[in-house]
């Protein structure tokens, strides 16, 4: 009976917006002259990062990362406050195979080596400093499923946490004191399309992949302790 | 039009799993596939066809023939933000399990009046 409920209130609201979207043409430019088009043409003369989106989430909607990020900070904060337990827990779960051991230690520094890859091009190339966190704490994901014993240190990885996050409030506040505005490029912005380019945005993207990865990392450790 | 069909498939089939299913993994799962739909339909929207990605990776690439980064960075920032609330619901699950000794919702009888 529910689920007769839901499937006909889902198939009508599913019917209607189907219905509208058909109506807007896939494919094409809608707007000719909006924001996205001040972007392309203004992002690699103002800022010189040759990627635009990375332009766009540092440089000019920077403060909105700066949210973002701290999203991300709250919930881990959340995460640690809910499963805070007074004794510490053992992590008791299964022991993975040798071929699996074996692989994750070969593969868990390659891992780290292509995230920092990706965060640290994330103004030449897709990806960054978002992208770059989520694959260093899937490198520790595969640490922790192979090995029980596997433990990282909560302190480094707080401290690491709150120095990226004091270093992008930082290079921000540098671009209201040397600047125009908070977040403001101030270094010079050297060749597009090279790696030591686009001023203050590697520096960024460095801080929020350590910021992500360890923020990452401390989420999962929180949520693995837990399961008895 | 594809595109269009694939994200309102998975914003529907996460709706249901939301409306429907007891399980309350099943029920942030849910929460996260609606979240990945929206993801697609932003991307699909700010597609223009025959046009690439905004990376002025090559000389010969001119702004005419990008599509709109907009909605590409609005959805950089929606994922991480999903990650952020899906971290968070499991947690409020794990803390539930431990205090009812149960997964299924309609169970906890606390939450009805």
């Amino acid at each position: 009976m529910r689920k007769a409920i839901a499937v006909i209130f889902l198939g009508i609201i599913g019917y209607y917006l189907l219905a509208t979207f058909f109506n807007i043409p896939f494919g094409i430019a809608r707007v000719l002259d909006g924001v996205g088009f001040k972007y392309l043409a203004m992002g690699v003369p103002d800022t010189g990062a040759a990627n635009v989106v990375t332009s766009i989430v540092v440089n000019f909607r920077g403060f909105d990362t700066l949210g973002e990020v701290t999203v991300l900070f709250l919930a881990a904060t959340g995460m640690g406050a809910l499963l805070h337990h007074r004794e510490p827990m053992k992590r008791s779960r299964q022991n993975a195979s040798i071929i699996v051991k074996a692989g994750a230690r070969i593969l868990f520094p390659l891992i780290i080596i292509l995230g920092a890859y990706v965060f640290v091009h994330g103004h030449l190339t897709p990806g960054g400093g978002f992208q770059g966190g989520a694959i260093i704490a899937s490198g520790f994901l595969l640490m922790f499923m192979s090995y029980r014993s596997y433990h990282v240190n909560h302190v480094v990885i707080s401290r690491v946490e709150s120095l990226a996050g004091s270093t992008f409030v930082i290079i921000g506040l540098f671009g209201l004191v040397y600047g125009h505005s908070f977040l403001a490029n101030v270094l010079p912005l050297g060749t597009v399309n090279t790696l030591f380019s686009a001023g203050v945005i590697p520096l960024i993207y460095i801080a929020v992949g350590f910021k992500v990865g360890s923020e990452l990392t401390g989420l999962l450790d929180t949520m693995l302790k837990t399961v008895k | 039009m594809i595109y269009y069909v694939a994200a309102f498939s998975l914003i529907l089939i996460g709706a249901y799993a939301v409306l429907v299913k007891k399980n309350m993994i099943k029920i942030v799962l849910g929460l996260s596939l609606i979240d990945s739909g929206v993801n697609i339909l932003l991307v699909a929207l700010g597609y223009i066809n025959g046009k690439t990605a905004p990376i002025f990776s090559n000389p010969s690439l001119k702004a005419e023939g990008m599509v709109d980064p907009v909605p590409q960075a609005l959805v950089l920032t929606a994922i991480v933000i999903g990650v952020a609330v899906t971290a968070l619901a499991l947690t409020i699950v794990i803390r539930l399990h431990d205090h009812h000794k149960t997964l299924d919702i309609s169970k906890i009888r606390e939450l009805k009046w």
